[in-house]
């Protein structure tokens, strides 16, 4: 219990947050685009730090998730080669929600099967590929998703209880929690599934592959169960960007979204549990306070330059690096030095 | 001793395009024997522990396993039969603690299933294997290390991780893969120790080694490989004598054959060059 | 039929360009090892180049080329001296992150030095295209064939004739053994990733002319210089010659018959389809023992 105090002081630190902030909407509105894109950068540190499956198409998932989830509760009606005519009437968002996690799991299974025929650089190829076809589609087939004019008018989530009433999350307010409180259980599932068997597994795979065959772990099947479990996360993080912002077109897909989440996970530290937070958090708030001082160009190139100096200076990323430090100082202050053990007959 | 063999390695060929790693190797190891498995470097000895245990098809023929044919099946899957090994390198996970290392290597034994997990329901089969691990420390010997990280040991000790590793899969036979070498003579004893241990609790063991005294000493049989094919193979007094294996080590000091195990001369070193 | 051949005669234009784009990247990923995320900016670079130079410069279209084959060149070899030696030796993905950043910065740079408006480079050619039976060509267009084709020979030239062409096969091979012959590797290294990007330098400043010039028209060329690299093997300069044609030629029937908006798919679907079902490229050579 003890070793989660950090995570859950900052969890009261952020539950607090807008209310210190004083509710100030512009900066609720950063802190939830944040808090969305966070939650995908932790599904994407499941694959990219625990794994170390480098899958550059992450995006993919979260715009998929957006889409399912803003066409589920918008409906559509289109004529499929062949003839075939489909229709759907709008559903509940929240179906949208679950359907979004279900195809995008189903997204995820595929990568992962891929992923055991296609290894490092191979990886990275097919997974950006993978991202530029969805979204060469979803910009395409207009009939679907209205290609560049976006979809709009997507409902936000309403939640409700039977006999207690429903309740439509319409404010900055309501949806920083929901994103709070969604990005608490995806923190708290990462956590328990890298304390458990699967987590070892995950990290015997990534330490020293042949090894961990020869232990009995099944390569395979580790790697896509943890590519469901990524893509389904990053597929909820899409469907609640979708209900938020109440707009989504083909820029989602866009390939610079997946460089700021693998900023935010490498940044803050890939395979750590708070490095995606902390890498969340900093450069998702970058932006907002380089947005007076900077146009955007200039705000790309700093993002840039910051990926660079990071891989020189810090490459484990931030929360390793603090860790490190922190036990340097510990360390000095410590007595006598270590003797060698002999090894003993 | 049983009739059938624990391990049959029936007509194992092993081709890479044009050059012939393996040539019709043909032996059986009954179950509680310790076998070695000796060479001249390249004789292709560590090839045939990867078409053993799954790491590498062969070209033609095929292992048998307690009867079960090895054909087509992947290394999570042989382990899953109860055929162990370690690896001559790299024998750990190097950025975990010794204990988390046993801890991973303890994955056939866990059962839980991942929905079991994310809902907590596995807390009672996590304690067993926190205790199975600690045994399993105590019986390589490490238990002094179990908090250190696997990478920072020192190499003999990496080799005990890599051991405990492979006892963790619960096996039926385990492969060696030259466990002694890169070790000074007390090391090497408490090797020898550890290996009639894992004999005494009815494992079988395989084992490719250089070192002759060491090899001398603890085999009941000796298979012996030059050049991808087996030249000789029987109990170490027969095979010190065979003159087909002192021609193979020809240009090394036929000396070292004749070693009684008491130490090593300077000759078996040049074996290992 | 003759809709065919007009698809034909533009594959060959586009292949030649997408060829020298895959001969580039597979250089520096076959012999360095390194996915080269800068890849497309070099070749936003090369087409920056030649608009300054024809423009602000006022250099003539012909000196121009050279100018931004030059200016790759030289950009390549400084990206390597500052951000890819001091990391030798890191793993992949370190490497991998420190490419994509310098690609951002070199994209954004271009963004914020030139505007995001579409420049387009005046041509000495006459716009009447040249008719050859029941097919057009412009001017412009052929001379685009002829100096990719020029440089694509040169280039073989390079790798298959000369002392450095040697060097860098051996080190493409094994470069420990490459080191212990004598061949100064770190040297190859500059060398490979300045020629690569001076390739990429070139297919850009070649289509520069006949589309427009945007800072974002290096992405797509980058993701589809590794598709070509894909099919054609890595390392395999052949192989991405080839596949430059083969991409194009999907591009050209995929846009002619299917629909112009999936054009750029077709490089992905190919990626992904190669990797499914031959995870090595179409042409690549029995596998090397470890």
């Amino acid at each position: 219990m003890i070793r989660h105090i950090p995570a859950l002081a900052l969890l009261a630190a952020l539950a607090a947050l807008p209310f210190a902030l004083g509710q100030n909407p512009y900066l609720l509105n950063a802190l939830i685009t944040t808090g969305i894109v966070t939650i995908a950068a932790m599904s994407l540190n499941l694959l990219l730090g625990f794994t170390g499956q480098l899958s550059l198409g992450h995006i993919a998932f979260f715009g998929i998730g957006a889409y399912v989830s803003a066409l589920t509760s918008l409906g559509f009606d289109v004529e499929l080669v062949g003839g075939v005519r489909v229709v759907h009437e709008p559903w509940p968002p929240v179906v949208g929600f679950l359907l979004a996690v279900l195809a995008t799991a189903a997204c995820g299974y595929l990568v992962g099967r891929l992923s055991f025929r296609v290894r490092g650089a191979y990886f990275v190829i097919v997974t950006i590929s993978f991202a530029e076809v969805v979204r060469l589609v979803a910009l395409n087939w207009v009939e679907l998703t209205q290609g560049p004019l976006a979809l709009t008018g997507i409902p936000p989530f309403s939640l409700g209880l039977p006999g207690l009433g429903t309740t439509t999350l319409r404010t900055k307010l309501q949806n920083y929690y929901l994103v709070l409180v969604v990005g608490t259980l995806c923190y708290a599932l990462i956590a328990r599934l890298v304390a458990s068997r699967f987590g070892r597994a995950m990290r015997g795979l990534k330490e020293n592959e042949s090894l961990a065959l020869s232990v009995g772990i099944n390569a395979t099947r580790t790697l896509t169960v943890a590519a469901v479990i990524s893509a389904a996360m990053a597929g909820a993080a899409g469907s609640l960007y979708a209900h938020y912002l109440r707009i989504i077109d083909p820029d989602v897909f866009l390939f610079s979204t997946t460089v700021t989440m693998v900023i935010m996970v490498v940044g803050g530290g890939k395979g750590t549990l708070l490095g995606p937070i902390v890498g969340g958090l900093i450069f998702g708030l970058l932006p907002v306070a380089l947005r007076p001082v900077m146009v955007p160009e200039a705000q790309w190139m700093v993002f840039g330059l910051v990926l660079i100096a990071i891989q020189f200076v810090m490459p484990k990323g931030i929360v390793p690096g603090v860790a490190r430090l922190v036990t340097r100082r510990r360390a000095s202050a410590a007595t006598a030095p270590r003797i060698p053990m002999e090894v003993r007959p | 001793m049983s009739d059938t063999p624990i391990l049959s390695i029936e007509h194992v060929g092993v081709r890479f395009g044009g050059l012939v790693a393996i040539a019709d190797l043909h032996f059986d190891v009954h179950a509680g024997e310790i076998v070695s498995l000796i060479g001249p470097n390249g004789a292709g000895k560590t090839t045939a522990f990867n078409v053993m245990t799954g790491f590498l098809k062969p070209s033609q023929g095929q292992v048998r396993f307690r009867g079960t044919s090895l054909q087509g099946l992947q290394p999570h899957e042989i382990v899953r039969l109860g055929l162990g090994r370690t690896f001559q390198r790299t024998s750990v996970f190097p950025d975990d603690t010794v204990f988390d290392n046993v801890m991973i290597g303890l994955h056939r034994q866990g059962r839980a299933r991942v929905l079991d997990t994310l809902l907590g329901r596995d807390r009672a089969g996590e304690a067993r294997l926190r205790e199975r691990a600690r045994d399993l420390l105590d019986w390589v010997g490490l238990s002094g290390r179990a908090g250190e990280k696997a990478g920072a040991l020192a190499y003999g000790e990496q080799r005990l991780v890599g051991v405990a590793l492979a006892l963790a899969t619960e096996p039926a036979m385990l492969l060696l893969d030259e466990p002694v070498s890169g070790m000074n003579a007390s090391e090497t004893q408490v090797f020898v120790r550890l290996i009639r241990s894992i004999r005494d609790r009815g494992i079988t063991l395989l084992l490719v080694e250089h070192d002759m005294p060491m090899v001398m000493e603890i085999s009941d049989r000796i298979v012996v490989l030059n050049y991808g094919r087996l030249i000789a193979e029987g109990p170490p007094a027969a095979i010190r004598a065979d003159p087909a294996v002192i021609e193979a080590y020809l240009g090394h000091s036929s000396a070292a054959l004749h070693q009684d195990g008491a130490g090593r001369t300077a000759a078996t070193e040049t074996i290992d060059a | 039929m003759p809709e065919f051949l007009q698809h034909l005669l533009n594959t060959l234009i586009l292949g030649g360009t997408y060829a020298l784009l895959g001969i580039g990247l597979t250089l520096i990923f076959g012999i360095m090892n390194v996915v080269n995320f800068t890849h497309g900016a070099l070749y936003t670079v090369g087409a920056y180049v030649m608009y300054i130079a024809v423009t602000a410069l006022g250099l003539s279209f012909f000196a121009a080329l050279p100018t931004a084959i030059l200016g790759g060149l030289l950009l390549g070899a400084i990206l390597d001296l500052v951000l890819l030696r001091p990391l030798r030796g890191a793993d992949m993905d370190t490497t991998m992150l420190v490419m994509i950043g310098a690609g951002i910065v070199l994209q954004s740079g271009t963004l914020w030095l030139f505007g995001g408006v579409a420049k387009s480079i005046p041509t000495p050619f006459p716009d009447a295209p040249l008719q050859l039976g029941p097919v057009s060509v412009s001017w412009l267009r052929l001379f685009v064939l002829g100096a990719a084709l020029v440089l694509i020979g040169l280039t073989y030239g390079l790798i298959n004739r000369t002392r450095l062409g040697l060097a860098m096969r051996a080190t493409f091979q094994d470069h420990d053994t490459a080191s212990l012959m004598g061949v100064n590797v770190r040297l190859i290294y500059t060398a490979t990733f300045a020629l690569g990007s001076s390739l990429a330098a070139a297919a850009g400043a070649l289509l520069g002319p006949v589309y427009v010039v945007f800072p974002q028209m290096g992405g797509m060329a980058e993701l589809k210089a590794f598709a070509i690299v894909i099919l054609g093997g890595l390392g395999n300069i052949t192989g991405a010659a080839i596949g430059g044609f083969i991409l194009a030629l999907a591009e050209e029937l995929g846009a002619g018959y299917i629909s112009s908006g999936y054009r750029d798919a077709m490089g992905f679907l190919i990626i992904i389809a190669v990797l499914v079902f031959k995870p090595t490229g179409l042409f690549a050579k029995a596998e090397r023992i470890g």
